[in-house]
């Protein structure tokens, strides 16, 4: 039984990244993705060296040097080195931040919506206060109260994000316990745990997966605010922050605010579109619909 | 009879969401007791730090003066009867009490939340009927690829390239701030220069809702589409803009309502990225000035009074359901 499940588990995996290459929408997003995940890469193969040095004279317009042909900054610092390490940095805090936030809400969703009951009506106010609490105000609480680094921002955005996938794994908790392979499982005598993690849980990921593209996108924008504001950290060149520095030279250099921005949009569409593909390859009710 | 225990139902309910608010907003209290208590160095330290006279001695008697020595446990209930009386201490880079500053910047604030959620809901939804009613064709395709895109730009982005085009290349409107200084306008001429200086943020701040209300409104119309009372509809003979307005549209709106309540804190959080992009006057930018100051007490207040809308915006949206769906009243 153990072997069967196994073997049909691998080959969804299979056809389900079949049907997301497939889709154009899928394809999109996951060119998008491969395209910035190879900048970041590749960064210090690029542009080896520190990126926050000068490499060329200040304000270059992109196309001007061919060196330095995305243009350099209003000191001297070379844009496409800034995009490329910013790639890192953009990738690293949403990456860590979503796993994070799937973690947390994993566990108080599995718990809630497994035991129900005075737990669950617990789980479920902690749920609710964090909702309430705006997310963006709360982090930019707790990156003031922490000293602003990476690590700090991939905590604090974990922390405030994590209620969406609470809810929703709560909910697949709660419709999955009273399937027949579960009580098939209880009456083998599997334990609590192993029914939650082994049975339960790998049936209940399908959503928490395409969530989970959405909440990487929206951690790369909201690391990219805080760092636009000033708040993100100061060792690391974070396309944030080069569009926050940019700022000041808005009005006739605006192509260091447009280019890092651009990033942003590339990077934070691929993901979107790859959670479209996701969602239709894995929500087998809506795949059929034309 | 039967009305008299349905309407104590419905007053029960009241009392019992009521209750969940309260107790909610005693939890956001305790959550920003321990924040304060994580701050790196106390108020005292501040204080002094500021006046210039920071002698230990000193310290320990502005400790003693702001019960700062007093035990955790003591602190935490003085903090809750002064909050009892409206009271979030004073803020020592302004000099004025907390409450007094963040509702200074309320009414601004408020402004351009609620324009924004207005345009973002009524042309969301405008847009999502819009694409449902053509599924599969252009139109649909068209505003689908739009909507994604909009969902997928940074707000404080897409409004410095706003400012950027429509502001110092076209000159169309103002770069930022809420009112012409120099021309120092009175009534109507005022009301109408702010008005002026709310697009670009406002619009923008829409944005990212927009996209989110034109993609729910679209699947909600869908899945309305295929039930029976729809079908039902048409064969009474209704028109069929009847049909979608009346009665898709109605129950599509209940789910966008309760997806615009659960992204009122989000929109507040998107607000305060956009007070600064455009120098708006409001309570985002306040908080911005108080974490650079490293004035906790007025950023920690903001995080309540915000925690309080949103409860609030829950709450009409509550309200709301009852009315769009009198089953949701009855359960």
């Amino acid at each position: 039984m153990q072997t069967t499940r196994s073997i049909s588990s691998e080959s969804s995996t299979w056809q389900t990244g079949r049907l997301i290459l497939t889709n154009p929408t899928g394809l999109l997003g996951s060119t998008l993705l491969l395209l910035m995940a190879g900048a970041a890469l590749l960064a210090s193969y690029l542009y080896p060296g520190d990126p926050q040095s000068m490499v060329a004279g200040p304000l270059e317009w992109p196309g001007n040097d061919p060196a330095e042909w995305l243009g350099t900054d209003v000191l001297g610092r070379s844009l496409g080195a800034g995009l490329c390490h910013g790639a890192r940095i953009s990738l690293a805090v949403g990456i860590a931040a979503a796993l994070l936030s799937v973690g947390i809400g994993t566990l108080v969703g599995a718990l809630g919506g497994f035991y129900g009951g005075r737990l669950d009506t617990a789980l479920g106010r902690v749920t609710e206060v964090f909702q309430t609490m705006p997310t963006f105000l709360f982090v930019i609480v707790m990156v003031a109260i922490g000293k602003p680094s990476i690590s700090t921002i991939v905590i604090s955005i974990g922390l405030a994000s994590w209620p969406v996938i609470a809810r929703l794994v709560r909910a697949e908790f709660r419709r999955l316990k009273e399937a027949d392979f579960v009580a098939s499982a209880r009456l083998q005598g599997y334990s609590d745990l192993r029914i939650i993690a082994q049975e339960i849980l790998p049936n209940a990921l399908a959503p928490v997966i395409v969530t989970a593209s959405v909440l990487v996108a929206s951690a790369i924008l909201t690391e990219s605010a805080l760092a636009f504001l000033g708040m993100g950290d100061p060792n690391q060149v974070s396309w944030g922050s080069m569009i926050g520095e940019g700022r000041e030279f808005l009005a006739s250099e605006w192509y260091l605010c447009a280019l890092p921005g651009g990033a942003i949009v590339l990077t934070v569409l691929g993901l979107n579109l790859l959670g479209d593909a996701l969602n239709d390859a894995l929500n087998p009710r809506l795949r059929d619909r034309p | 009879m039967f009305d008299q225990s349905s309407r104590r139902r419905k007053s029960l309910k009241a009392v019992n969401s009521l209750s969940r608010s309260a107790v909610t907003i005693l939890c956001v209290v305790v959550v920003n007791f321990v924040l304060m208590q994580m701050l790196p160095g106390d108020a005292a330290e501040v204080l002094a730090a500021e006046s210039g006279s920071g002698s230990a001695s000193t310290v320990i008697q502005l400790r003693q003066h702001f019960g700062l020595d007093r035990s955790v446990l003591e602190q935490f209930f003085a903090y809750l009867s002064n909050l009892a009386q409206l009271s979030l201490g004073v803020s020592p880079r302004f000099n004025l009490p907390v409450t007094e500053l963040i509702l200074s910047r309320l009414g601004n604030t408020l402004l351009l939340l609620l324009s924004a959620m207005g345009i973002a809901l009524s042309s969301g939804v405008i847009a999502g009927v819009v694409m449902a009613a053509n599924v599969g064709r252009w139109p649909d395709r068209l505003l689908s690829l739009l909507a994604l895109l909009l969902y997928s730009v940074p707000a404080f982005w897409l409004g410095l390239m706003a400012i950027v085009f429509f502001a110092v290349k076209l000159e169309w409107l103002p770069t930022g701030g809420i009112v012409t200084v120099s021309q120092n306008n009175q009534g109507w001429d005022a009301a109408l220069d702010i008005c002026w200086h709310l697009v670009l943020p406002c619009l923008t701040l829409a944005s990212f809702y927009v996209a989110i209300f034109a993609r729910l409104t679209r699947s909600a119309m869908l899945e309305i589409s295929q039930q029976d009372f729809v079908r039902t509809a048409r064969a009474k003979g209704a028109g069929p803009l009847r049909v979608l307005l009346v009665h898709m549209l109605r129950n599509a709106l209940v789910p966008v309502s309760t997806v615009a309540g659960m992204h009122f804190g989000a929109l507040m959080g998107g607000a305060l990225v956009i007070e600064v992009v455009f120098s708006w006057p409001g309570m985002g930018q306040l908080a911005m000035d108080s974490v650079m100051a490293r004035d906790y007490s007025v950023v920690l207040g903001i995080l309540l009074l915000a925690s309080v809308l949103v409860i609030i915006a829950n709450g009409l949206v509550d309200a709301l359901h009852a009315w769009l769906d009198p089953r949701i009243a009855q359960d």
